[in-house]
């Protein structure tokens, strides 16, 4: 007995609440509210719209539930919402008790479900939090849908957030383009002459062109004028930050070669042959990059974030020891017959992926990021990916501890030596197997730590270095040896100048074009373009 | 390279008359047995054979001809798959016309233009329906683009490893201008489902035996022209070329002019070897211009011997052989054996096949 005490206690409570809430302002028109539940589908459209206008806080909570399908119509006539086994009034959001025989569920078709979707971003311009609201300003900055304009105002008039409030204010511009008022129009325009996205552009641009019946399609002169002004200026700033984009594209591309080809240099500088496995290097260390990872995950998953500063030794020590290895056994036999060389190393290159092919299989392995590495920043309208910046910052180090070794070590000395006269540094007691020993472990370490870099930008699969290794060589060639300035010149500077021509005639083109260019400029410099000035004689 | 020169005497007698026996089976003995007998005769060589071997064949051509510009005049190569697969779809547009809307779509165009909604041949195609402008782009293709490539390559006197670099790079750029749909060559799919050559069905036992026949007789030209070419005096300087290029200019000869014909030469052969490859195989796309394969016949030649007249006929059929016999059985380790097989004869056959069996006779006598 006690339990249906408390039962009909807590029903007259309710019903007192409901008293209470009756006069609340927060309550939706009902009248409007029941619209929803109509037969006419229209009736439906126009009410989702009065509603989403409104702005009332309730009103996002009940076009949530009509888009979850929660909305019935009762056999009262009423629109309620059903929510698992209570029964809430659809104005009021009060449970009714007793709740009413339910008559039929509301039908929503693609059209309404696309209106409420509209209408619910719109709602929760107005919520408090923060991230909800950037959501969705961001999901509706495209929006052609005038009727959103005043709950637009309403949000912008409230908004404190700096990025939301420019979001705001442009969409309030975009969609008072489309005013009957010519003032309302002008001061649109003028506003999005400050924005800088091709879309809005295009927007501007609409009011200067001719409609089919051969009018201007801004009727208003002075509109026109403004818009001419607004398209000048949205177009230099889209030329700069499309020329930025390029660049930082192009560095990153170029940060790559430079990765790719620093070890090439060396060891083509020093020894003179091209080593052909080297791409296999590149690959080695990414899947030295993976192992790390998964041994990351097995053994101590908490640190995982920071697996990829324990990838970075493994990674060049592994490639490191494959290449002095490979040095040892093959290519120490060969020097003198560099065409030899050349083969020779393509045999270990084919031996290494189908080795690695047979150990990780066929198919590509997943390297992840690092959460501190995804995302991005857009700075001046250029979306700047975090591991892309990441690397560029990375193979900068890598340059600098290069140049260090070289300028500044004992080994760096020897190779440079080694380098411009192999025999006078030999008769000047310079191991000179020993420096090419060292030499090709170093320039296969860095492959490796390029490898590391590549995983995180792209596919880890057996045949990762062959993408790789026609670019590298090209940098090579049309750098020199002998001299890191001129790889890096000739990476970063193919790197940049191929993101500005492929927008124009396409990525294959850009190749076949850097080839031809490559070849232009070796006929003026066959040494490449930095070529250590020496008096050797060609053999 | 700089191995001393030594006189070859070319053909032996006894060479002569290998020569001769291989002309009398390939051209004659082979292609009968397989159009006149029986399949159920003991002595009938089946399709299947005749198709193998005629496509061998046609690598024996690219690695003769890579032997003359690598063997003789020590430039290496990595881009010679490039004008073999020139050759092979400048015929294979011919090739795609004789199909003559009995394609797919019943259309007058190739299926794969159909398919692009492409309504006329683009510029290119002007003319390919003819057979003797096809046969002249086989030849013109590869050996226009050898010539340009070589002319600046060559006055600029980039050779060895850059040379080779460079090629590579060229024919990978090629690779991905055929695997574009625009460029008209049938994007990834490349030309396939010939129906027809010179009016003759293209499967049919005859026309296999007599484009086996003619792949034979285009091996036996080559062997024949690298004999007389290094035997007069242009293939002198060229080996001296190789040996010391120095030492050739400051006695006067400008290299120039002899290292661009025999590299445009060396291109046409392969363009030619090309045409003949495509009805006997029925198909070519772009993966023929990829790196790897280029580098492939390098070792044909570096496993028969460089330098040699017979060294890269063993070498293709070597090489050739090994990978049916590996693909088909132990497919996972083909690219093992090739990767071993570059390192191991480039340590410890440099003078290949040829020049290893030549030392032990030597040492014998």
């Amino acid at each position: 007995m006690p339990r249906n005490l408390l039962r009909l206690i807590a029903c007259a409570f309710t019903v007192l609440t409901i008293g209470l809430a009756a006069p609340d302002s927060h309550a939706l028109d009902r009248a409007l509210v029941d619209r929803l539940a109509s037969d006419d589908m229209m009736e439906k459209l126009d009410a989702i719209e009065k509603i989403a206008v409104s702005g009332e806080t309730a009103a996002l909570a009940l076009l949530q539930a009509m888009q979850n399908g929660e909305i019935f119509l009762a056999q009262d006539g009423r629109a309620v919402i059903v929510s698992g086994d209570a029964v809430l009034d659809a104005a009021t959001m009060q449970t009714l008790d007793p709740a009413p025989g339910l008559f039929s569920p509301v039908i929503l078709n693609n059209r309404i479900r696309a209106r409420l979707q509209t209408a619910i971003g719109a709602l929760s311009l107005l919520s408090p939090e923060r991230s909800v609201r950037l959501e969705s300003a961001t999901s509706l900055q495209w929006t052609e849908d005038v009727s959103l304009l005043p709950v637009v105002s309403t949000a912008l008039e409230s908004e404190t957030d700096a990025t939301i409030r420019g979001l705001l204010v442009r969409i309030e511009a975009q969609l008072e383009l489309r005013s009957d008022d010519p003032q309302q129009r002008l001061a649109a325009v003028e506003v999005l002459g400050n924005a800088s996205q091709a879309r809005v552009r295009a927007m501007v641009a609409r009011l200067t062109e001719l409609d089919h019946t051969g009018a201007f399609v801004e009727p208003d002169p002075q509109v026109r004028a403004a818009a001419l002004d607004a398209l000048r200026s949205i177009d230099r700033r889209l030329l700069l930050s499309d020329f930025l984009g390029r660049v930082f594209s192009g560095l990153s591309l170029g940060s790559i070669l430079l990765l790719a080809a620093l070890g090439l240099a060396i060891t083509y500088g020093l020894l003179g042959v091209i080593n052909l496995a080297h791409g296999e290097m590149l690959m080695i260390g990414a899947y030295a990059t993976f192992v790390t990872q998964q041994m990351f995950r097995a053994y101590f998953p908490e640190w995982i974030d920071w697996y990829l500063a324990a990838a970075l030794p493994v990674a060049f020590v592994a490639t490191a020891l494959v290449g002095m290895a490979l040095e040892r056994s093959v290519i120490r036999w060969l020097y003198g017959r560099p065409l030899e060389t050349l083969l020779a190393t393509w045999g270990i290159s084919l031996f290494l992926i189908q080795a690695v092919r047979q150990t990780f299989g066929a198919q590509n392995v997943e390297v992840a990021n690092p959460t501190w590495m995804s995302g991005g920043i857009t700075v001046m309208n250029v979306a700047m990916a975090y591991n892309r910046i990441v690397i560029i910052v990375f193979a900068m180090i890598v340059l600098l501890l290069m140049w260090l070794l070289l300028a500044r070590t004992r080994l760096g000395l020897f190779i440079r030596s080694v380098t411009q006269n192999r025999t006078m540094a030999s008769c000047v007691g310079v191991p000179t197997a020993r420096v090419d020993l060292m030499a090709f472990g170093l320039g296969s370490g860095i492959a490796g730590l390029a490898g590391v870099a590549l995983s995180q930008i792209g596919n880890v699969g057996p045949d990762l270095g062959q993408a790789y290794i026609i670019d590298s060589f090209m940098v090579v060639v049309l750098g020199g040896v002998g001299q890191l300035a001129g790889t890096v010149y000739a990476a970063l500077g193919l790197g940049v100048f191929s993101k500005f021509i492929e927008p124009h005639i396409g990525a294959v083109l850009t190749k076949i074009l850097v080839l031809v260019l490559i070849i232009a400029v070796i006929q003026k410099r066959p040494q490449g373009l930095f070529a250590l000035k020496g008096r050797a004689v060609e053999s | 390279m700089r191995e001393p020169h030594t006189t070859e005497t070319f053909l032996s007698a006894a060479g002569w008359t290998a020569l001769a026996v291989f002309a009398a089976v390939t051209l004659l003995i082979l292609p009968a047995l397989s159009v006149f007998t029986e399949p159920h005769n003991p002595l009938h060589v089946s399709a299947y054979t005749i198709t193998l071997a005629g496509k061998i064949l046609c690598y024996c051509v690219v690695a003769l001809a890579m032997n003359m510009i690598w063997g003789y005049a020590g430039i290496l190569s990595l881009g010679h798959g490039l004008f073999f697969a020139l050759g092979g779809y400048a015929f294979g547009m011919y090739l795609m016309r004789q199909i003559e809307g009995e394609g797919q779509y019943q259309s007058e165009l190739p299926d794969f233009m159909v398919f692009l909604d492409w309504s006329a041949y683009p510029w290119h195609w002007t003319g390919t329906g003819h057979f003797l402008w096809a046969a002249l782009l086989v030849v013109l293709a590869p050996g226009v683009l050898a010539f340009v490539f070589g002319f600046f390559a060559f006055r600029s006197r980039i050779k060895g490893v850059y040379f080779a670099i460079i090629t590579q790079a060229m024919t990978f750029a090629f690779m991905l201008l055929f695997f574009r749909n625009e460029t008209g060559f049938g994007g990834n799919n490349g030309f396939t489902d010939f129906k027809r050559v010179l009016g003759f069905p293209i499967t049919a036992p005859s026309t296999r035996a007599v484009l086996f026949a003619l792949s034979a007789a285009l091996v036996i030209g080559t062997i024949l022209l690298t004999r007389f070419l290094m035997r007069s005096k242009a293939g002198r300087v060229l080996t001296a070329i190789r040996d010391s290029e120095s030492r050739l200019m400051f006695c006067g000869y400008n290299p120039l002019g002899y290292k661009l014909f025999v590299w445009t030469l060396s291109a046409v052969l392969c363009g030619i070897a090309g045409a003949l490859y495509v009805p006997q195989v029925g198909i070519i796309n772009p993966s023929e211009m990829s790196p790897a394969n280029s580098i492939e016949i390098a070792i044909w030649v570096a496993v028969g011997g460089r330098g040699t007249l017979i060294g890269p006929l063993i070498g293709a059929f070597a090489v050739n052989g090994a990978k049916t016999f590996f693909t088909q059985s132990f497919p996972e380790y083909w690219l093992f054996f090739l990767g071993l097989l570059f390192i191991l004869v480039t340590l410890f056959l440099p003078k290949g096949l040829v020049g290893a069996a030549s030392q032990i006779l030597r040492a014998r006598k």
